[in-house]
């Protein structure tokens, strides 16, 4: 209808004098100005509900799926390191983190342009999301410096003083997530594969950025920290796998938003990478139950939901690079690799990730950035052209092999960010605040030691 | 006076319950306690971390009865509670030296 009623006045335009002439410009525009109106209010009502699932992944999701696997003297405890960084990180996004994660600085950390999300508002930013205001575009990434600091939490569960973990993840979001976001998805970022990185890498809702960071420095911190008292040889079970389970269902609905909002629209490219990553999930879901079956005897649902967080983690990166057949392969692969890491090698070594924030996050976080690498098509998203102007070749599939060499070069580079900045940050707050509570409060819980209150008074 | 102490499977106290006031007992103390005998645990598997878990969950069930009808309850209660498997649990039987009725100070048999 629309092209009829162009054409009509373009016909009309062609016989009439210079008056009437600029009257259909002015025509025109106004009807162009329409078009992207639209699409401005279309993409934006996705990319609003789309933050508000990425907030939703970690207050309730996170905070229920980690605490119902903690003892019930640490339920509030741990669902309150994931709480508390719905608002701490959103203060720090807002008065600097923004910047140093998008603005046009370094190839390593952007500048202050956007100090106190000065001259974030209204007006899209092209660079980033030509078709949504600025001030979404800087939302939806709100949510994302939130979850993954609060993924770390895993790692340190059940013996973390309240204020060091404060601390803690103050310095690690200004030391390492606002330069990993930078490298990765900011302008001038290095590892940029859209805009003029590099050493252009593929990830579309943070393999690297998100789940290598995070992973990773749970490592280090279980390390750092070590063992809960007790551990291994007195029983330390999960005082409710029903909390867990709705955690982790929520953070399934939530990823969603994750990487399917990572289109920063919603045209096809959302759709795809919304099918993606529920494919992602299912077939992790029967990685991990196929080992458990074999290997225990029993399939669990706490094998059940480890695996679909897992696959959701492998196929984060992946999510808007690849077909729905590779999706699977790669969740598949997920809840393989990462059930071998949380129950053999985790058993193997004896390091205390509590709740295998490691084991799931930095292993799959890493597994997800290389495989993205083989399976990444143009065939899919054929955002990034070469120098003849045609859809570039992406991963392995499309024949550039190399692109395998740039998913490692990335992922090594969050590994050794995560690694070193995590052990200066946990040195710094341990000769400051002390990391760990004291055996009594740690014998205690955290929910009376550190915040005087206990999530069950089911007698009162 | 004696004073029954019954450790059953919590899922037979329904039945015990029925069992008992099917022949007039009127009175009972019922306790969720945890406890194994012959019968061994089970295994629990969180993420590869396995736990033998030995103390099941058990029901204890504690009443005071006449002399006379010591027998004929505790046969009841026993026929009740019996899957005839392992795990059933234990009937002990002691001596009361005395009952008393907080409301009206009864004491002795009057007092069950």
């Amino acid at each position: 209808m629309k092209s009829a009623k162009l054409l009509t006045t373009l016909l009309a335009v062609a016989s009439f004098p210079a008056a009437a002439q600029e009257a259909a410009a002015d025509k025109l525009a106004a009807l162009e100005s329409s078009v992207s109106a639209a699409q401005t209010s279309g993409d934006n009502a996705w990319m609003l509900v789309s933050t508000a699932l990425v907030l939703l992944m970690t207050g309730p999701g996170l905070a229920l799926f980690y605490g119902g696997l903690v003892r019930k003297k640490n339920i509030l405890g741990t669902m309150m390191q994931s709480f508390i960084m719905m608002a701490l990180a959103t203060i720090l996004w807002t008065v600097v983190g923004y910047s140093l994660a998008f603005g046009e600085g370094s190839a390593f950390l952007g500048d202050l342009r956007y100090l106190m999300l000065n001259g974030v508002g209204g007006a899209p930013n092209a660079d980033y999301a030509a078709t949504i205001p600025h001030q979404t575009f800087m939302f939806f990434q709100m949510m994302f410096a939130i979850i993954t600091p609060a993924l770390i939490t895993g790692a340190f569960a059940e013996r973390m003083k309240f204020s060091a973990m404060l601390l803690f993840m103050t310095l690690w979001s200004l030391l390492v997530y606002y330069p990993m976001a930078h490298m990765v998805w900011g302008k001038g970022g290095m590892l940029n594969a859209f805009l003029g990185g590099s050493v252009p890498c593929f990830d579309f809702a943070g393999g690297t950025v998100v789940h290598i960071t995070s992973g990773v420095s749970a490592l280090v911190c279980a390390l750092y920290l070590g063992k809960r008292l007790g551990y291994p040889t007195e029983p330390i079970k999960p005082h409710s796998l029903v909390l867990s389970f709705i955690g982790a269902c929520l953070l399934w609905v939530g990823w969603f938003g994750f990487n399917a909002g990572s289109a920063l629209s919603a045209g096809s490219l959302a759709s795809s990478a919304f099918l993606a990553t529920h494919l992602g999930a299912s077939a992790a879901v029967f990685g991990w139950l196929a080992m458990e079956w074999i290997q225990v005897g029993k399939p669990s649902i706490l094998g059940g939901i480890s695996g679909a967080v897992a696959g959701l983690v492998v196929i984060t990166p992946a999510s808007g690079f690849v077909t729905p057949g590779s999706a699977m392969i790669m969740g598949f692969l997920g809840g393989v690799v990462c059930y071998f890491m949380v129950v053999k090698i985790k058993n193997k070594f004896g390091y205390d990730d509590s709740l295998d924030a490691f084991g799931v996050h930095g292993a799959g976080g890493t597994l997800g950035a290389i495989l993205t690498g083989v399976f990444a098509t143009n065939a899919v998203n054929n955002a990034l052209k070469d120098s003849a102007g045609k859809p570039a070749a992406l991963g392995l599939v499309d024949g550039n092999g190399g692109q395998i060499v740039n998913q490692l070069i990335g992922s090594a580079i969050a590994w050794g960010l995560a690694i070193v900045g995590t052990l200066i940050i946990l040195k710094i707050c341990d000769m400051t605040l002390g990391l760990r509570v004291s055996a009594e409060d740690e014998t205690e819980g955290l929910d009376l030691s550190q915040h005087g209150e206990e999530g069950y008074n089911l007698d009162t | 006076m004696k004073k029954i102490e019954a450790i059953i499977q919590p899922f037979k106290l329904e039945e015990v319950k029925e069992a008992l006031k099917a022949i007039g007992v009127d009175g009972m103390t019922i306790t969720e306690v945890r406890g194994h005998g012959r019968q061994k645990g089970h295994k629990e598997v969180y993420r590869g971390q396995e736990y033998q878990v030995d103390l099941l969950p058990k029901v204890k069930v504690e009443l005071v009865v006449g002399d006379d009808r010591l027998d004929e309850i505790a046969s009841a209660l026993a026929g009740a509670a019996r899957t005839g498997k392992i795990g059933d649990g234990k009937i002990f039987v002691y001596d009361v030296a005395q009952a008393i009725r907080i409301r009206n100070d009864d004491r002795g048999d009057s007092a069950l």
